[in-house]
């Protein structure tokens, strides 16, 4: 249990997709304006990560042991299938869940947090429950991220700062220094 | 559309329209892989590689794929030449292959690869989206080759593993760490961003007051006129968006 918990924390803080890996930064710095959204779209990944984790183990326990030059074509093609299907039940399940999740799903899905996290379950040989608690860490931190670069930025909206250094600069020099911040995580390595 | 010269499309990319530092496309690999400039030089080259093969296939077959399932059939492609790329390099440079991780197959969701198989290789013939794919996969290079080599000039005092300063040169650790790839895109971006309003503040003196003098006049060309109008329209055009 203990070893499952440090994968669930060394994913969401340590080895923050966002600021370690630097993956899924489109949407990071495109979907961060707004509070509400960043947590929709936070939700919405976490959400697709369990998903994908599930598919990815499948495909390398039964199918990739034989084909490993297909890896990459079929970690793509399942889990942009898969989620098309669950999101197809959800609409119809729970419209509710839909309106809140569902315009982000399409945009997840070739996104590269996701495959990366996909290709870091390959590379690092995770059993099934190790793979959950990874998705589940992963798609944490995303949260985590999206919701502080929101916060920050709504702050920034307020704040005065010289025309040159507004828009991308900005936001890239604040994921900076966030990212340093979580950099001190790592001493929990120890 | 707007008709573009060859010269034009095998330009634009290089630096007008460069995917990284003005589309802000394929930012994942170029902040995650340029602490060093072998690892900024590898990515560069497979990204290249990657993007010119899948623009001649895709602009070759443009004909014949379904406008509805293009987007999937794009991503088919774009992985088939990633595995070609990390099979090769995984054969060629074992070292950088491994340093590289998992970022030579998240090639595949590089934005600017899919970008431009949407904006120009799916619409123009073979030869121009060629052109087109030299151009973009330059720019790319050349924005992972500045960004690898500020980073390994500062983080480890050297470039391609050559020491540049004396033994007295304390290395800014935090530059080859990830903090340091955010930071220097942010510089990067900034001093861009200060150039161009330079620029555009030297052009535009305005002693006059508004409606008066010679920028009254239809035929001043300056920023946010003219010349940088159409530009402007030519930009959206490869320009979208992606979210990956």
């Amino acid at each position: 249990m203990g070893d499952l918990m440090w994968i669930l924390v060394s994913a969401m803080l340590v080895n923050n997709f966002v600021f370690f890996y630097f993956l899924g930064l489109c949407p990071f710095m495109g979907v961060s304006q707004r509070m509400a959204t960043a947590l929709r779209m936070g939700m919405a990944t976490l959400f697709v990560m369990l998903i994908t984790a599930v598919s990815a183990w499948f495909l390398n326990a039964f199918i990739l042991p034989w084909a490993p030059y297909l890896r990459l074509i079929s970690f793509i093609v399942v889990i942009a299938s898969v989620v098309q299907i669950v999101e197809m039940v959800i609409k119809k399940v729970s419209p509710t869940l839909f309106r809140d999740l569902g315009i982000f799903l399409p945009l997840i899905t070739t996104n590269c947090a996701i495959l990366g996290l996909a290709i870091f379950q390959t590379l690092r040989d995770y059993a099934f429950v190790q793979s959950i608690f990874f998705a589940v860490g992963a798609g944490l931190g995303f949260t985590l991220a999206l919701v502080l670069m929101a916060s920050i930025r709504m702050e920034l909206d307020l704040a005065e700062v010289p025309s040159v250094v507004k828009g991308t600069a900005l936001v890239f020099l604040v994921a900076g220094v966030l990212s340093l911040a979580f950099m001190g995580f790592a001493g929990m390595l120890a | 559309m707007r008709a573009t010269t060859p010269r034009e499309d095998l330009v634009r990319g290089i630096w007008e329209e460069n995917p990284v530092l003005v589309q802000m496309l394929g930012l994942c690999p170029v902040l995650a892989v340029s602490n060093t400039v072998a690892n900024s030089l590898a990515m560069g080259v497979a990204s290249f590689f990657v993007l010119f093969c899948s623009s001649v296939i895709i602009s070759s077959l443009r004909n014949l794929i379904p406008h509805q399932v293009r987007i999937s059939t794009f991503i088919l492609i774009i992985a088939t030449f990633v595995t070609v790329a990390d099979f090769s390099l995984e054969a060629v440079v074992p070292e950088i292959h491994r340093a590289l991780g998992p970022y030579v197959p998240l090639i595949v969701c590089n934005c600017m690869i899919l970008g431009r198989q949407e904006a120009f290789a799916s619409r123009r013939p073979v030869g121009r989206s060629a052109l087109d794919a030299v151009g973009t996969g330059t720019g790319f290079l050349i924005a992972i080759l500045l960004m690898g080599t500020v980073r390994e000039l500062l983080g480890s005092g050297s470039v391609l593993g050559v020491e540049l300063f004396g033994p007295n040169f304390e290395p800014w650790i935090i530059m080859i760490l990830p903090p340091g790839g955010f930071l220097t895109i942010g510089v990067i971006l900034l001093v861009i961003a200060w150039w161009g309003e330079r620029r555009t503040a030297g052009t535009q003196p305005s002693p006059w007051p508004e409606g008066v003098g010679p920028e009254a006049m239809p035929t001043t060309v300056g920023p946010g006129t003219g010349s940088d109008g159409s530009e402007r329209t030519h930009q959206s055009e490869g320009g979208d968006r992606w979210v990956t």
